[in-house]
């Protein structure tokens, strides 16, 4: 019955759930449709607010309608509703025109992560100074918790900047690949724009593995990989939260 | 294998020279004594999700016909304009 409530709820077409008492039932269940539908909708905007700006809210509306029915949340918990928003939108026809639009979502969807992540203290960056120069090639490191990175082939952290308020909206002159990372090291989210190479590493450090590794990785892909500076940045980010104890001096 | 583009050990003790360096300048000394502040929601995340706007009228139908549908974006995206169009809403041709 509740089940057959609840699909009632998503879908006009479907006849009134049995059982209902109250008179004008078909009025009163039609309020109820559009309230669960437009409560779902705004759940999905305050997760996704530059994708909002960027189609329009009566657009976004209108996208969420369709999407609420496909994709109802699969659970009571709405900060984890949309999961499955960016592909939606990838196929979604009418967005067709906006190509970088899901991995916005990505990116906002990552934000989400990140933002409702563990807590974890960073490693002090000084600590670098502790790791012996003759075991680095062999060093693994734990990434902190939050740590989310995205490659899109849209300037995307650029294109979210400039719809959430970070940055003025203009015209984007550099419209090129941007690799991001996303992190909450101190309690306060970060959106970087990585260099070149450094999503490569950051993938093989965060799947476990060694520096070497990561670091011949990334240098396969780009040439001109920086990895004092990645290495720096890594520390000075506060995205590493252990290295394996034995390489430590 | 990585063997072709195999790191020797002096250059990655190299890179962690450099980037200690890098670390030890003053340039990048900052705080990171930061305090966590409780009960600090992401806007819209702790509020009832049907909040204003919601109505009590019985829309019940919506107006949504599979592939008939007609929706037009006009947020940003017709102000966000980029050397190749892209951010247009007509999609890119050729």
């Amino acid at each position: 019955m509740q089940t057959e409530f609840a699909a009632a709820l998503l879908d006009a077409d479907r006849r009134l759930p049995a059982g209902l008492l109250a008179s004008d039932t078909a009025e009163r269940f039609a309020v109820y449709r559009n309230n669960v539908v437009h409560g779902l909708s705004r759940a999905l905007a305050a997760g996704f607010p530059a994708v909002e700006s960027i189609v329009g809210a009566e657009f976004f509306a209108a996208m969420a309608a369709i999407y609420v029915r496909i994709s109802p949340p699969p659970s009571p918990v709405l900060l984890e509703y949309g999961t499955t928003l960016p592909d939606f939108l990838a196929r979604f026809e009418p967005a067709a025109g906006l190509p970088y639009l899901a991995d916005v979502a990505r990116l906002e969807l990552a934000y989400t992560r990140a933002y409702h992540a563990a807590d974890a203290p960073p490693l002090p960056a000084d600590r670098l100074g502790s790791i012996a120069p003759a075991r680095i090639s062999t060093l693994r490191v734990t990434l902190h918790p939050s740590l989310q990175i995205l490659r899109s082939a849209f300037p995307v952290a650029t294109i979210w900047a400039m719809n959430t308020g970070r940055m003025l909206l203009g015209e984007i002159a550099d419209w090129s690949a941007q690799d991001m990372l996303v992190l909450r090291p101190h309690y306060e989210m970060t959106v970087i724009t990585l260099a070149s190479g450094e999503a490569a590493f950051l993938l093989q450090l965060q799947a476990g593995a060694t520096l070497g590794d990561a670091a011949a990785m990334a240098m396969q892909e780009t040439g001109s990989f920086d990895l004092a500076g990645a290495l720096a940045a890594l520390f000075l980010r506060g995205a590493i939260v252990a290295v394996n104890d034995q390489d430590l001096s | 294998m990585l063997t072709k583009t195999h790191l020797t050990a002096a250059m990655l003790a190299g890179s962690l020279a450099t980037a200690l360096a890098i670390v030890a300048s003053p340039a990048v000394a900052q705080d990171t004594a930061k305090e966590k502040c409780y009960g600090v929601s992401m806007a819209g995340k702790n509020d009832c999700a049907a909040g204003p706007g919601t109505t009590c009228a019985g829309t019940s139908k919506v107006d949504y016909q599979g592939n008939a549908f007609k929706l037009v974006a006009k947020g940003t995206c017709t102000t966000m304009k980029t050397p190749k169009g892209m951010g247009s809403l007509t999609p890119m041709k050729g």
